[in-house]
């Protein structure tokens, strides 16, 4: 009803009033579009900086591994506290990923192995810039994939131009959700509203609720119904569900206010935060240290996520991603550098948890990509495009990956 | 002096007074300035137009200055920059920032790349104390260049007197885009790429600032032209520039992938193991096609320009081995013969024979910036960029054949447009939404700011969604309205209104604007036609005019005491890094403003009104 609101106020009123043609098309556009699946929400977390995959999903059943890593690789599973935590008798999880272990055991995590971008560039710049614009090689691609998704396929009849369909917790919009259809950033919830109070808002407010229509004046009301919105969704008095308890860190608090959203019934369909601290040249650390760090904040924050939102897991995909993984061999300062296929985790209700995806290449000499590092064998698109339809219901996926030829299905999804 | 002043107060009320669909509250008579019997524009707005869309919004006196020039002559004068005074914005720039005269090879030489001081370090058996020391010393100065030149950006637009310089000056970045964070070398070569490659040729030959472009350190790293070499099949030249044989077959692929033996660029053998930041731009050989490609799509002939994809090769090919100069020996441009393809190419019908070096790039450029599509190109966005979201063909047209028949000459060209019919349209008057970097200056020379020598009102622009130098993707910012309006930037823009009328721009006052000290105990009325009238060029629709009169009438004594401008902790330069990602800030809340009211709470709703937002 929320949402309602939102239409009636918003979209419907506005395009009574003789908006501008683009402005118009905009709010339009999602009319004529097929419905996706009500409800359906993506999070997407992006860890800038190449995370190092063969640390984070261990394949301890392989002997190159610690030949390669004398210093920094992770044991092999067994009864002490500091080793790997067994999945599956080859992989492990880096042991500050015990949060997420029983998500494996629940059968509602699955991580992808050997999995990026065909691209050879080692150069995060670019190598972000391909895997967030969904085209890897092209740089001329203006928008990025989760944008296109968003102008394609429009959302259900009532909950279409919710302002929070698509959020990205981030100072700016980052590359993924840049495009054409209307996506919200924000480095918090309480930033979405006027900062100034009584008076002097409701007279801002005015000052777009007169005058004649036209872009400036609609953006200015569907603004402050948005805000509204999310005023009476309270998110000051949040408490989460299920006695979670996200980390203090910025990436904790950022999932924290992506399950408010989701919620409070604004109608998020698509999510995205990131994390950095993952360009571990040196001293990246074994069982402890500098990844070690990074991956506790990583897998507490997800881990508090997925139990604050509870049943609602169903309906939410969590994808994780990183722009490459790091090379097989550990380097001279303790560290390890840009590398090539990396790793990846979809956590959700519909998933098809408690096993390792993707064809792993091996790491001997012979098997390493241009000698180095870890042969890719699934192309990020796979991974985005199952999620893409299975879960969210896109249907045009040459729209959201141009020329890209979907190989066999991973079978990511139930 | 305090005469006039009055003067111009009770004009204000009298015009108020008068009523009308819109409050104009000029001084001056409309009268149609000589030889302009085709604008339909009032005089007042013509002066309004010039002053949003050919400078970066009016200071307090422009609009009187450019009445008493006149609207034509005005213009002319803007359009040569090189006799226009501007000694205090040089200045300033020159005493306020460390890093932004030097050249990128001497700043790489201060602040060698982090990936570099790594390397060096796990040669000699891993980090010292002191290496740690160097690595976070090169780290702080890899920040400081990014935070300079946004700083400096800033504060000559909001400076200079070459205000039409700037303008075309932010365009022309904006066409040639590049990004702070494509590499850490990047940012050694910003300032020189802003200072000495775009403005001095910004109302030049187009073919020159091409020319100055291509051959520029960062564009050559940004769209990685500097490692595109020819392909092992092809033929290369000799160090005396003659051709010798392929190399051998096998292509990209055969080259060892740990580098051992590669020939770099700079004609160097490449480390064998070049791990960290550098292996990122390790040169593979081969032909990279970025450059060539977004030469023919983004900066000369538009993506419906009529070239093919072995144009784009081809163009390629003619620039490989146009590279930068290790910073060891000076940095700058450097062809490479030994690199460079040598094989015959046809690029756009025209042949360029086998045999050549250097002259089959130059050639490219010259073929380029001469097809009819560049001119219409070129003409169509500097006519979006100064009339309208969507020019008229026939405009575009015009300035198209003014581009052809002057050789490019972009003073010429955007002569064209700006005294064109078009530009003077009725509907072309407040037609444009400004880009955040647009708000964030005209904010500050509306009430007089003084430059900030900090980063803090540059990332302002950031925050409002435009980080300065950080535009990934190489096709610029939009620079239409309807990709810079939506909830979250309108929301922006109102917050940032109120932020600058709580006193919290660095270097503004939000009483800075003309006449405000008369106006502090002067009634509403008068307030709001005096904020109108110094902020929105006197202009303002009638309902937003009745908003800004509307609510209490304050005494002065009420007013909270100004002073210098407290620190805002949330407006704090953002984090070292990747232009905005990961490391910024904690997730909290927004401080609050304090409250304010009387005048100051006019100048904010002025600021944030739909008015405001446009040009």
């Amino acid at each position: 009803m929320q949402r309602r609101y939102f239409v009636k106020s918003g979209a419907v009123a506005l395009a009574t009033m003789g908006l501008s043609p683009t402005f118009l098309r905009r709010m339009t556009f999602g009319m004529e579009l097929p419905a996706v699946q009500k409800g359906k929400v993506l999070v997407c977390l992006f860890q800038r900086g190449a995370a190092d995959a063969l640390n984070v999903v261990v394949p301890f059943g392989e002997r190159a591994y610690y030949q390669l890593r004398p210093a920094i690789a992770i044991p092999a599973p067994t009864s002490a506290a500091r080793s790997a935590l067994d999945l599956d008798g080859f992989f492990g999880l880096h042991p500050s990923l015990a949060p997420l272990k029983p998500l494996w055991d629940r059968g509602l995590l699955a991580p992808i192995h050997a999995v990026g971008s065909p691209s050879n560039t080692r150069s995060h710049f670019d190598a972000q810039d391909y895997m967030e614009s969904g085209t890897p090689d092209v740089k001329g691609t203006t928008d990025g994939w989760l944008n296109r998704y968003l102008a394609a396929s429009g959302t259900c009849a009532e909950c279409e131009v919710s302002p929070f369909r698509a959020v990205a917790m981030a100072p700016q919009t980052p590359r993924v959700l840049q495009g054409s259809s209307p996506t919200v950033a924000m480095d918090a919830l309480d930033q979405f509203a006027v900062r100034t109070g009584g008076d002097a808002a409701a007279r801002l407010e005015s000052l777009y609720r007169t005058g004649s229509p036209d872009l400036v004046h609609g953006s200015g009301r569907e603004m402050f119904d948005a805000v509204k919105m999310l005023k009476s969704a309270d998110p000051q008095r949040y408490q989460p569900d299920n006695g979670a308890e996200y980390p203090r860190s910025q990436f904790g608090q950022r999932l924290r206010q992506i399950a408010q959203l989701i919620k409070s019934g604004v109608g998020l369909e698509v999510a995205f935060a990131d994390i950095g601290g993952w360009d571990t040249h040196v001293n990246q650390g074994g069982v402890q240290g500098q990844l070690a760090a990074r991956l506790d904040d990583f897998a507490q924050s997800i881990a508090a996520f997925t139990t604050d939102m509870g049943d609602k897991m169903e309906n939410v995909v969590v994808l994780t991603m990183s722009e490459f993984g790091r090379m097989a061999r550990q380097n001279g300062n303790g560290g390890t550098d840009h590398g090539h296929a990396g790793a990846m985790f979809v956590i959700g209700g519909g998933v098809k948890g408690k096993k390792v995806y993707g064809k792993w290449p091996g790491l001997a000499p012979e098997q390493l990509f241009e000698g180095r590092d870890l042969a890719l064998t699934t192309d990020f698109r796979t991974v985005f495009s199952e999620i893409a339809t299975g879960h969210l219901g896109a249907t045009k996926l040459d729209t959201l990956f141009p020329g890209f030829k979907t190989g066999p299905r991973l079978g990511l999804l139930g | 002096m305090q005469h006039t002043r009055w003067l111009a107060v009770s004009i204000i009320a009298l015009a108020a007074c008068s009523g009308g669909p819109r409050s104009s509250v000029t001084a001056a008579p409309e009268m149609a300035p000589p030889g302009s019997g085709d604008r339909e524009q009032t005089a007042d707005q013509q002066v309004a137009q010039v002053l949003s869309r050919l400078t970066f919004g009016a200071r307090p006196g422009d609009a009187e200055k450019l009445r008493a020039t006149g609207v034509d002559r005005w213009i002319d004068e803007q359009l040569h920059p090189e006799r226009i005074d501007d000694a205090a914005a040089d200045r300033y720039l020159a005493s306020a920032y460390l890093t932004l005269g030097q050249t990128p090879a001497a700043l790489e030489q201060k602040y060698l790349p982090p990936g570099q001081l790594q390397n060096q370090a796990a040669a000699r058996g891993g980090l010292t104390r002191a290496d740690s020391a160097k690595l976070r010393e090169s780290q702080q100065g890899l920040r400081q260049m990014t935070m300079e030149v946004q700083s400096a950006r800033v504060a000559r637009a909001l400076m200079s007197e070459r205000q039409l310089q700037e303008v075309v000056t932010d365009f022309w970045l904006n066409h040639f885009s590049v990004y702070e964070a494509k590499g850490p070398r990047e940012r050694y070569m910003l300032g020189e790429y802003e200072n000495r490659v775009i403005r001095p040729n910004a109302l030049g030959k187009f073919r020159t600032l091409l020319g100055a472009v291509a051959k520029s350190e960062a564009m050559l790293f940004y769209l990685d032209n500097w490692q595109s070499q020819a392909d092992s099949a092809r033929p290369r030249l000799n160090a005396a520039g003659r051709a010798v044989a392929a190399a051998g077959r096998g292509g990209r692929g055969a080259i060892g992938a740990g580098g051992r033996g590669v020939i770099s660029p700079l004609g160097t053998p490449v480390a064998p193991v070049a791990p960290g930041q550098q292996m990122a731009q390790r040169p593979r050989p081969g032909l990279n096609e970025n450059y060539g490609r977004e030469l023919l799509e983004l900066h000369t002939l538009g993506v419906d320009g009529g070239y093919s994809q072995q144009d784009v090769i081809n163009a390629a090919r003619a620039l490989t081995g146009w590279t930068i100069r290790g910073a060891q020996q000076g940095g700058g441009f450097n062809f490479v013969p030994q690199v460079h393809d040598a094989g015959e190419k046809v690029l756009l019908g025209h042949k360029l024979a086998a045999g050549r070096g250097i002259e089959d790039g130059e050639d490219v450029l010259d073929i380029v910036a001469r097809q009819p599509a560049t001119a219409k190109y070129i003409a169509f966005k500097l006519a979006r960029r100064f009339v309208s979201d969507t020019p008229s063909a026939a405009l575009v047209a015009r300035a198209a054949a003014t581009f052809t028949r002057t050789d490019g000459d972009i003073r010429e060209t955007v002569r064209t447009i700006v005294t064109s019919a078009e530009f003077f349209a009725r509907r072309a008057y407040r037609s444009k939404v400004k880009s955040p970097f647009e708000v964030v200056v005209s904010a500050a020379r509306v009430l007089g700011a003084q430059p900030d020598p900090t980063v803090r009102m540059a990332a302002m622009v950031g925050q409002l969604g435009q980080p300065i130098y950080g535009h990934q993707a190489p096709n610029g910012w939009p620079e239409t309205g309807d990709q810079w309006m939506n909830t979250g930037a309108i929301l922006n823009r109102i917050n940032f209104g109120m932020t600058v009328a709580a006193g919290r721009l660095p270097g503004a006052s939000p009483m800075g604007f003309k006449d405000s000290d008369i106006l502090q105990t002067a009634t509403r009325e008068l307030q709001a036609d005096g904020v109108i009238h110094a902020l929105l060029g006197g202009d303002a629709s009638v309902e937003t005019r009745a908003v800004l009169i509307s609510g209490e009438n304050p005494l002065a004594k009420d007013l909270p005491p100004m002073g210098d401008p407290p620190s805002d902790p949330t407006m704090q330069p953002p984090a070292a890094g990747r232009g905005g990602r990961g490391g910024r800030g904690g997730g909290g809340g927004v401080q609050p403003l304090p409250a304010i009211r009387g005048l100051q709470l006019v100048v904010g709703l002025a600021l944030g009104s739909p008015e405001f937002q446009r040009r």
